[in-house]
This record gives C-alpha cells, sequence and structure tokens, in this order.
C-alpha cells in the first residue's frame, strides 16, 4: 500500500494548516468589529474641528495660513499608510500599485518625491525600490495612539513649512465595506476644497493668545487627525481583508484535502483489491 | 429650568463626553474660564489640567482631564478639542527627530531615487499571482 501513508501524513499537515487560518480569520473578523467602531469614533473630532477652522477662516479672510496656500509644485511628500503584518491578501500591494502609478506621473513632470512611512510594509517597500524616507513609525499596534504619528506628521509639516516641500499627499486604504477596500491618494497640504457653505451666525472670536498662535496649533491638529484617520481606517481594512484573505485559505485548505482523501480511498481501495486477486489467484493454482 | 449651554468633548481618538450644563470651567493657558451660557464667542487654547462641567438640579459635578487641547466657544455651544497626548515644542521636535532617525536606520545603505520600473514590475508580478491563485480557487 504504497504512498497511503505520506497521503495520510499530508492530509494531517494540511488540516493543521486549515485550523490556523481558520483561527486567524475569526480574530480578524473580531478585530474588524473594534477596528471599524474605532474609525468611527474619530470622526467626531474631525468634523468640529473642521467647523471651527471654517469659522476661523471665515471670521478672518484676510490672515491666510501656509497650510491653506498653493504655490508652485516643485517636490511634494507622500505620508504612506500601511499594515505591520502581511497575510492580508493584496491590500498593501494594491495601495502599493496605486502610489507607484501617481509617483510615476509626478516623476514624469519633473517633480520629485519624498515619503513618510507608516507601517512595516511601506518601510519595507521603500527599503527594497529606493526613494527618500524621510521618517517612519511602526508597531502601532491595535489601537493606535495618536502620539505614534505626531512626530511623523511633524517631519513632514516642517518639511513644508521651510519649503523644502510644496504639497503633501496621504495614501491609505479607503474602507468601503467588508469585502472591497480602495487604496486611496488624496491631497492633505495644502487644505483641499475649502467649503463655501454660507455659515449661517458668523461672529469674530476672542483669540487668547492671539489668532495665529490658535489657528496653528488647530490646523496641525487637524492634520494629524486627518491622519490618525487613515491609520485607523487603514486597521479596519487590514483587518477585514485579512478575514477574507483567511476564510479563502480555509476554504482552499478544505478543497485540498477532499481531493487528497479521494486520492487515498482510492489508493487504499486499490491495494485491497490487488490483495484479493493475489489471494484468489494463488488458490486457483493450488 | 435654569439656562444651559451645550458641552461637546472630543478627543481625535473618540467622542469623550455630550450634553447640556449650566457652567463649565476649562483651563485655558491664560488662566481659569468660567463660562456660562451666552458667553461671547472665544477660541483659546488649553493648558493641561481639568475641565468640570456642572449641569445643575444638583448633579454632581463631572471632571474630565485633558492634557492640552483647543477650546472654541459660541453662545450656545462650547467645543473641546482635547488632546490626548502631552504636547509641547520641544516633546513634538524629540518625536519628529525621532521618527526621522528611525528612518535613516531603518534604511542605511539603499540607493537614493526611488525605481519605478522595479517597483512595478514586482507589483504586477504580485498581482499576477493573486489572479492565478483565485482562479485556482474558481476550480
Amino acid at each position: 500500500m504504497a504512498g497511503a501513508k505520506e497521503i495520510r501524513t499530508k492530509i494531517a499537515s494540511i488540516k493543521n494548516t486549515q485550523k490556523i487560518t481558520s483561527a486567524m480569520e475569526m480574530v480578524a473578523a473580531a478585530k474588524m468589529r473594534k477596528a471599524q467602531e474605532r474609525k468611527e469614533a474619530t470622526a467626531p473630532y474631525a468634523e468640529k474641528m473642521k467647523s471651527v477652522i471654517g469659522h476661523l477662516s471665515h471670521a478672518h479672510p484676510e490672515y491666510k495660513h501656509s497650510f491653506m496656500i498653493e504655490r508652485e509644485v516643485k517636490r511634494v511628500g507622500y505620508i504612506v499608510i500601511s499594515s505591520d503584518r502581511g497575510l492580508c491578501g493584496g491590500l498593501n500591494n494594491n495601495l502599493f500599485r496605486q502610489l507607484a502609478r501617481n509617483i510615476k506621473v509626478q516623476q514624469e513632470s519633473g517633480i520629485e518625491v519624498e515619503f513618510c512611512t507608516i507601517g512595516k510594509k511601506a518601510l519595507g517597500f521603500f527599503r527594497r525600490y529606493g526613494g527618500r524616507v524621510m521618517a517612519e513609525a511602526t508597531q502601532l499596534g491595535e489601537a493606535p495612539r495618536i502620539e505614534d504619528l505626531i512626530g511623523v506628521v511633524k517631519v513632514m509639516l516642517d518639511a513644508y513649512e521651510n519649503g523644502e516641500i510644496d504639497r503633501i499627499y496621504i495614501a491609505y486604504n479607503h474602507f468601503v465595506n467588508t469585502m472591497t477596500q480602495n487604496p486611496t491618494v488624496e491631497q492633505l497640504v495644502p487644505i483641499a476644497g475649502e467649503s463655501e457653505e454660507e455659515l449661517k451666525h458668523h461672529w469674530d472670536y476672542i483669540y487668547e493668545p492671539d489668532s495665529k498662535e490658535v489657528l496653528d496649533g488647530l490646523l496641525t491638529r487637524y492634520i494629524e487627525s486627518l491622519t490618525y484617520q487613515g491609520v485607523v481606517e487603514n486597521g479596519a481594512c487590514e483587518q477585514s481583508a485579512r478575514m477574507v484573505a483567511m476564510k479563502s485559505a480555509s476554504d482552499n485548505a478544505g478543497e485540498l484535502i477532499d481531493e487528497l482523501q479521494l486520492i487515498y480511498n482510492k489508493a487504499r481501495q486499490a491495494a485491497i483489491t490487488q490483495e484479493i486477486s493475489e489471494i484468489v489467484s494463488g488458490a486457483a493454482a493450488v | 429650568m435654569a439656562m444651559t449651554i451645550h458641552v461637546d468633548i472630543v478627543s481625535a481618538e473618540g467622542a469623550i463626553h455630550s450634553g447640556l450644563a449650566e457652567m463649565v470651567y476649562a483651563p485655558a493657558v491664560m488662566g481659569e474660564l468660567g463660562i456660562a451660557p451666552r458667553h461671547t464667542p472665544l477660541v483659546t487654547q488649553l493648558k493641561p489640567g481639568e475641565i468640570r462641567v456642572d449641569e445643575g438640579d444638583g448633579k454632581e459635578i463631572q471632571h474630565f482631564f485633558v492634557s492640552g487641547g483647543i477650546l472654541e466657544i459660541q453662545p450656545h455651544v462650547v467645543t473641546v478639542l482635547a488632546d490626548t497626548a502631552i504636547r509641547a515644542a520641544d516633546l513634538d521636535e524629540a518625536a519628529a527627530l525621532e521618527a526621522k532617525r528611525r528612518a535613516e536606520d531603518a534604511l542605511a545603505g539603499q540607493q537614493a531615487d526611488f525605481e519605478h520600473a522595479k517597483a512595478q514590475a514586482e507589483l504586477a508580478e504580485a498581482a499576477a499571482q493573486l489572479r492565478a491563485i483565485e482562479r485556482l480557487r474558481k476550480k
């Protein structure tokens, strides 16, 4: 009965793998729910902030912060948000492909590019393909904290303020639903698309200590919160992509096991048939 | 019922408090503020400290700790955009330097410019692999 034992061990090992992938699937499903809640929790802060900034720029049309002024673009910065871990299908690769297309367009029009990376996969990507990485943050974990992002965002904003870069983009995966994640590259600074909506009331505020300082702090925090939102959203994408990938891996393992089981049964059957025919022919010979 | 003002306390990581109050006390950089309904519009930075929300009607005063942030007052709405991190110029600077240093360490000895062709080729390969897996799965 040659091969039967090998097939049996193979089936056992695939079963083990299947156990792992289905466990990962369940873990990812649980984490995905939490990540989605976290993503929704970030929305009110950014909304409030946007409305305060809207008020301020409305009340002070003469004062334009440098984060709001478009200027000629010679060099751009990208904040690239990826996951720390793999085994999440094509999530990171899809984002990098979108990004690579974007970079190509920039480079063709003679614009230089620089990067800040968040997450190990993005860092690994630029390590392989080059690209000036100004700052990085990894190991943010399941519940990223805004402290971990302050450094990266500040490096970019400082470079912007000093005129080293003229525009900042953010690249992350946009969460549509569990099955769909859209790689997205958006402009972060200068703050794009100021809302033109008419405010119902407008009044001038008293500023303490003064309007410039307040607006400064506000805009920095706004950009940080947008980056944070990107990170949290990418986290939700990571978990759902992993869940889907692990589900299909478990399904594949199941199919493989069925096939192998069939082969095993056939081999076993053939061995028995052969044995019987040997006995019968032996008996006939007597 | 006495006059009330709406209070929202939010941080980047989630909403903290939302409700009506008769009086709100907040630690502004220029000194503590007491905010009653119909306070004049004001925007200020906060320093680390405690925000107290007095809901009136003999209810207990609620305390929230903030490590800084921005306070916006409109006549009937108070919004606290709270920081969850301790912020200071030199701390931020240190964080920025740390992020830079990590990047330099991680990328020591790599080529300087983004190699578009190489990246594109390998990404295409990865995509092809994924497609192949999909096809195998459908069989």
